[in-house]
């Protein structure tokens, strides 16, 4: 009991992380029909910007964090406008290929400015568990974790249903033509699709690294390929669906290394559920539309 | 006599493909002007030409003494023209309520905006008893209204209509028909509409222009090729 108790609130705490970074994927889907391979350098290269403030600020996370944010939404702009934008949509690998390219040039520049060395992420709240009934819980950094995912959940959840800016976005990303024509600029509207996306995974980095090596070019691969499977899981079109995805995911692998005592398991798992998941239900578990093709 | 919007020596096409050639419209304004002919005629391309959803060639489209041809598609709305799609465009996924303020999104003028929703809730009785369903829990007719509707949240002065009849129940399409005309003769709306249901568009519109591949082949007054058996024969086949 007591190790289900461990395994469960562990793995709701890595599930909410990638539940935050299965939404910054479903973002991009949402406003540009790509999924976004770019998306885990992006976030790195914006927990780097945390890195060196925090590091020229005397340890300040809070001010790295804004950072991490600040440069998550400027660096979507960017990928956004200076290669994305002109990649076409009559062939679905262009973009992924192209968004492979932009994962190699960032882990480049990483590499190239801070080494290819883990470097420390710091945590801003303890990690030790509290103990409640004699069984350990949450600790102050898991809680921090929620809390944080919640307000980008709920954050997101304002802008889209009950902004006149949400709804814009929405109809550019159901209907660009008619959008177009009904006067939405919808080019502003994928780049700040970009923009909001990226900031989401930046935050989803932000919280994940202290809890894993640290920082490294290549920190995020895995947490990429896990989130991917929880937004698949849920559905590439649902921000729902993605945040239960994610934390589905995150409750399966803690079960699945957890009780057979071998964290070499999380890697298989994982594509075994997405595998599951591609074979079963294809447009996801939330998925209102009908399939399409990814 | 000059048109609101004037078209001249239009040639537009999708690539390598040529739709339009050399097409020459003149709209008055407060005035409707069906677009007739057969499927391939390049009646939907017009429309699009005029929008700029596809880029046009050669030629010249004037609105209200404006050059179209460097208005992005965007702004159009803002110059008062509004083009409801051929298939209606409804965005499924967004409520009947939301679609409409979709249409009245770019006005700064709220309290108008407000009104505007009144009205079409007023005149579109279906649309006001669905607010909050869906695009694709609407009927075909719903939809058309709902096309429509949002249209005219925006005010326009100019307003390009593709097909509002196709797969219509006749009661609804006059219904729709009532509406351009009540428009034309309130507000001084001025209509494109293209048209495949011949009668009902001829039965309210002031002029007729008959396109065939891409082509002009007949502008007259609509009461003309209403009532002159020959033209009809000739150009719209009834």
């Amino acid at each position: 009991m007591d190790r289900f108790i461990f395994l469960t609130v562990d793995g709701l705490s890595k599930g909410a992380v990638y539940a935050a970074f299965a939404l910054s994927l479903v973002l991009i889907w949402r406003a540009a029909r790509i999924v976004n391979f770019s998306q885990g350098a992006i976030a790195v290269a914006a927990a780097y910007m945390a890195y060196s403030v925090t590091m020229h600020t005397g340890g300040n996370y809070w001010l790295g964090f804004g950072a991490a944010i600040v440069g998550g939404l400027v660096l979507g702009v960017v990928v956004e406008r200076t290669t994305m934008r002109f990649v076409g949509h009559e062939r679905p690998l262009d973009s992924v290929i192209v968004a492979l390219g932009v994962v190699l040039i960032i882990q480049a520049v990483l590499g190239f400015i801070y080494g290819n060395e883990f470097l420390p992420a710091a945590a801003p709240f303890s990690r030790t568990s509290m103990r409640i009934g004699g069984y350990a819980v949450w600790s102050p950094y898991d809680l921090y974790v929620y809390a944080a995912v919640a307000v980008l959940v709920s954050f997101l959840a304002y802008l889209f249903a009950k902004t006149k800016l949400g709804l814009r976005l929405r109809a550019s990303a159901f209907a660009p033509e008619v959008s177009r024509l009904l006067g939405v600029n919808v080019g502003r509207m994928t780049t700040l699709g970009w923009a909001l996306a990226a900031a989401a995974g930046a935050l989803a980095a932000m919280l994940v690294l202290p809890t894993e090596l640290g920082l490294h070019p290549n920190a995020m691969d895995l947490v990429f390929v896990t989130a991917f499977t929880g937004a698949v899981l849920g559905g590439l079109d649902s921000p729902q669906g993605a945040v239960i995805g994610g934390l589905a995911v995150g409750l399966i692998l803690n079960y699945v290394t957890g009780y057979a005592h071998n964290p070499n398991l999380a890697q298989p798992a994982v594509l075994a559920v997405l595998l599951v998941v591609l074979l079963v239900r294809p447009g996801g578990l939330f998925s209102s539309a009908t399939a399409r093709q990814v | 006599m000059t048109g609101i919007l004037e078209m001249s020596g239009v040639c537009s096409g999708y690539g390598p493909v040529k739709v339009l050639h050399d097409v020459d419209i003149s709209v008055p304004q407060g005035t409707i002007t069906a677009v007739l002919g057969a499927n391939g005629a390049g009646k939907t391309t017009l429309l699009r030409t005029l929008s700029g959803l596809v880029r046009t060639t050669a030629g010249q489209i004037m609105f209200d003494g404006k050059d179209l041809r460097s208005v992005p598609v965007e702004k159009l709305v803002q110059l008062g023209i509004a083009h409801v799609p051929e298939g209606r465009g409804v965005v499924t996924e967004l409520t009947v309520d939301e679609n409409l303020r979709l249409g009245g999104l770019w006005r700064k003028d709220r309290a108008d905006d407000a009104r505007a929703l009144t009205e079409v809730y007023d005149f579109f009785e279906p649309l006001a008893r669905r607010r909050t369903f869906a695009g694709h829990q609407l009927s075909g007719g719903e939809r058309q209204m709902l096309a429509v509707g949002r249209a005219l949240m925006a005010r326009p002065r100019l307003l390009l209509l593709d097909e509002p009849s196709l797969v219509l129940a006749p009661k609804v399409t006059a219904q729709i028909m009532a509406l351009l005309k009540q428009l034309r003769d309130t507000q001084g709306l001025t209509v494109l509409l293209v048209e495949q249901n011949v009668r009902s568009a001829l039965s309210i519109a002031d002029e007729g222009v008959v396109m065939s591949l891409g082509r002009v082949v007949v502008t007259r007054r609509a009461e003309e090729l209403r009532d002159d058996q020959d033209l009809r024969h000739a150009y719209l086949g009834f």
